[in-house]
């Protein structure tokens, strides 16, 4: 297949949820039963995608770029020539993207057919899918940062509807809001760095800018600028990808439905965020990768923390989602880029399994997320409890799951990168959340699936669900499972998607501001030029990762096995009591479930600062402008006062005095015109005698 | 002995027009109104001749004199035609109540 073919059947993928939005949404009311054809029209999608990939993953070292002239805005002053282009990219992480997108969208697509059903706006949310699948598709296949962007905030919108479409709900209505909101923070820096980079290289391009880069031509000569600049596009992800602090959406979007988080809130929107920072790898200086790393470092842990404590099964999966999008954040920091990504695969494979797991478990339960009541469903549902065990197993990095290949090998990266770099706190927060993933992740599978039913009468009514949303389950799990991605169960570097797929980007940025890790060795300095030719990593971080590969795995298995341990001692074998426990590390206790009081913390700063300032403002508009326009209003009415008084004695009065001047004449003329012909001929008499006596004829 | 000239009958004329003109302005009645016009014109007969028999004219003056009275037999005919189709439609000969045709 040419590669002109390969990027129609790409464009025709990007549109074809776009158009079946427009048709549900258009028509969906008319013809309820248009929500089959957005069903089928994602299987299509999914069908192409995989054509694609097949095609394209069968020469891994292509890049195919397709791309025209949007506008020409010509030689503008003080910035010089601006053109802007549209274009896709499409290299091995657009596909495998492509795949994780469009396969899980079909499969909630699938799942929803059920899940939704009885819903009043039942088509609406399959249209709303199919935006979102659209938007989400752009920013994988975008070649430039403009497009990222305009995708970036559609994908924005469409969560936005998702979140809020039950928005009867006041919780609902305001989770939307609040996602919507807390996104823009992070975008405006994001729109910032797009910027600096614009106004530098009068383009959005992200390969002409790292040729750019790399031919030395920094923005504003420096690369403190540059590193700003990374930080700042950076910030878009905080954003998207949940990273502390603007995380405080991501648990409130759990408003939506269910196959909606399992989408959008933990497999692919989320991700999107991975996805910026992985396609802005090459330029990132040394000074951002630290403040990634730390950024998604500390974000894991601290969401790590608060998901021990939740009690409700969605948002427990939702700060493990942000733990996780944190792991994969710190990945991109501590240069693991492979793993980065290869982490954001499997993660969406089983993360999104374990929310329609828990929409399983939801739909049964008659809409009960509490764990507290749930309990023994194990026997109940079988089949949603093998999914979501294996799932858990990915989670927790058990061998022999997918789960397991990604996270250890971003561990032994960040091992390497603290024996290289002396950032030492780094490793021992990964392994710290890795502990803690692998007892949260237990907790929730022994307090909802184990032991005794605790509400009887929602576990009598509890059943299995039906197929259209076990075979979703079914198919994520069997995706957790490591065969997909290497043949070798304890080490992917060598497997075929790491070995031939995923490869990391040669950095463009100048020596100086690199990781002394990330120096290109001299002895290749010669053919550096050559794109393809640049050893990414010198031999020092490869080896230290090889190094790091073995203790990392024991480490990782023995801190995740003694989570799972102790979760099973608290909550299966009850050997310890976990509510005394609570009350032991009380503060601890309150402090994780009141989620480190960050809501409190922006309630007290952010919210209350908006509300004086607009208080201010607020009373500076009644006050001053409000004064201004009623001094205004005086004066008018004053000048109109007088005009009115001039119209009423002056203008009137000259009117009314004609009026009445005529009326007088008419009074006494009138009574001349009587009607009586007699009178008329007693005039005639007169005036002939009075005309004769003074003409005098005679 | 008093001699009889031109002033004594354009007194007698004029005294016959003054008396036509109140009977016209000071009756009601149609047919007295119609019969001051009758004394008017019969004191324009008298003019007609006295200035006839006075003047150096010939014959005009009593010719006009006798168009006249031809003239006031026909507007006699006509007007008391008039005033018996008034009666007829309104039951009254009042010239100043017969007003309907103002409407």
């Amino acid at each position: 297949m040419s590669d002109a073919t390969l990027v129609f059947i790409s464009l025709v993928i990007l549109f074809l949820p776009l158009a079946g939005f427009t048709i549900v949404i258009h028509l969906g009311k008319k013809f309820p039963k248009l929500y089959l054809f957005e069903v089928g029209l994602q299987l299509v999608v999914l069908l192409l995608t995989i054509v694609v990939a097949v095609v394209k993953l069968a020469t891994p070292e292509s890049v195919i770029i397709s791309e025209f002239h949007w506008f020409s805005l010509g030689d503008v002053p003080l910035v010089g020539n601006m053109v802007v282009d549209l274009g896709i990219k499409i290299d091995n992480i657009t596909v495998l993207m492509m795949i994780v997108v469009n396969l899980i969208s079909f499969l909630v697509h699938l799942f929803s057919v059920e899940y939704m059903k009885g819903d009043k706006r039942y088509t609406r949310y399959f249209a709303y899918l199919g935006i979102f699948t659209f938007s989400m598709l752009g920013i994988v296949l975008t070649h430039n940062l403009l497009m990222m962007y305009i995708f970036w905030e559609l994908v924005g919108l469409s969560s936005y509807l998702l979140i809020g479409f039950w928005f009867e709900k006041d919780s609902a209505a305001d989770a939307g809001k609040k996602a919507f909101l807390v996104n823009r923070v992070g975008d405006i820096g994001m729109f910032l760095g797009i910027l600096i980079l614009f106004t530098q290289y009068h383009t959005f391009t992200f390969d002409t800018i790292y040729a750019q880069i790399a031919a030395g031509n920094l923005p504003f000569e420096s690369t403190a600028w540059l590193t700003a600049a990374g930080i700042l596009i950076f910030m878009g992800a905080v954003g998207k990808s949940a990273q502390f602090p603007l995380h405080v959406w991501l648990p409130d979007a759990m408003e939506g439905p269910t196959p909606v988080s399992a989408l959008i809130h933990a497999a692919t929107m989320v991700a999107a965020g991975v996805y910026l920072s992985v396609r802005i790898f090459a330029m990132l200086t040394a000074d951002a990768m630290l403040v990634i790393a730390i950024f998604g470092a500390f974000t894991s842990f601290v969401a790590a923390t608060i998901a021990l404590t939740q009690n409700d099964i969605k948002k427990v999966l939702a700060y493990s989602t942000v733990s996780q999008l944190g792991y994969m954040v710190m990945s991109v920091g501590i240069g693991a880029y492979a793993f980065a990504f290869f982490h954001l695969v499997t993660h969406a494979f089983f993360k999104a399994c374990l929310f329609l797991g828990s929409g399983s478990v939801i739909n049964s339960m008659h809409h009960e997320q509490d764990i507290r009541n749930m309990g023994g469903l194990r026997k109940k549902m079988p089949i949603t409890y093998l999914a979501f065990l294996i799932s858990t197993l990915a989670i927790s990095g058990i061998p022999l799951t997918s789960g397991f290949l990604s996270k250890d090998g971003l561990l032994a990266g960040s091992i390497a990168f603290g024996s290289l770099t002396g950032h030492w706190l780094i490793p021992i927060i990964g392994f710290t959340v890795a502990a803690m993933t692998a007892f949260y992740m237990f907790r929730l599978v022994i307090i909802t699936f184990h032991g005794k039913p605790r509400n009887q009468d929602k576990y009598d009514h509890a059943h299995e669900s039906p197929r259209v949303m076990t075979l979703p389950l079914i198919i994520l799990s069997a995706l957790s499972i490591f065969i997909w991605y290497t043949p070798n169960p304890i080490a992917a570097a060598d497997g075929w998607f790491l070995q031939d797929w995923v490869k990391t980007p040669a950095s463009v940025v100048p020596q100086e501001v690199r990781f002394d890790f990330m120096k290109t060795d001299a002895a290749h300095e010669t053919n550096a030029e050559e794109p393809g030719n640049e050893i990414v990593h010198s031999e020092m971080y490869t080896e230290a990762m090889h190094h790091a590969h073995y203790p990392a795995m024991f480490l990782s298995l023995a801190l995740g096995g003694l989570g799972i341990l102790f979760a099973f001692m608290l909550y299966q074998w009850k050997k310890i009591d976990p509510d005394k426990l609570a009350e032991k590390l009380k503060p601890l206790y309150k402090f994780s479930l009141n989620k480190w009081y960050v809501d409190e913390l922006y309630h007290a700063t952010v919210i209350a600062g908006t509300l004086a300032w607009s208080g201010l403002l607020s009373w500076f508009d009644g006050n001053v402008i409000d004064g201004i326009v009623n001094g205004t209003a005086t004066v008018t009415r004053f000048f109109s006062r007088i005009s009115n008084w001039f119209d009423t004695f002056v203008v009137d009065g000259i009117v009314n005095l004609s009026a009445l001047i005529s009326g007088f004449v008419g009074l006494t003329l009138r009574r001349l015109q009587t009607g009586k012909v007699q009178s008329y001929i007693l005039f005639v008499v007169f005036s002939v005698l009075i005309i004769v006596l003074i003409f005098q004829p005679f | 002995m008093l001699q009889v000239g031109l002033q004594h009958f354009l007194i007698v004329s004029s005294i016959l027009f003054a008396l036509g003109i109140y009977g016209i302005v000071t009756r009601k009645n149609a047919i007295m109104v119609l019969m001051g016009i009758e004394l008017m014109l019969n004191s324009a007969n008298i003019n007609f001749v006295a200035f006839a028999r006075y003047g150096n004219f010939g014959l005009h003056g009593q010719i006009y004199a006798l168009f006249v009275i031809i003239l006031a037999a026909a507007e006699a005919a006509i007007a008391l035609a008039i005033v018996l189709n008034l009666y007829k439609t309104f039951a009254k000969i009042n010239v100043d109540e017969v007003n309907n045709l103002k409407e």
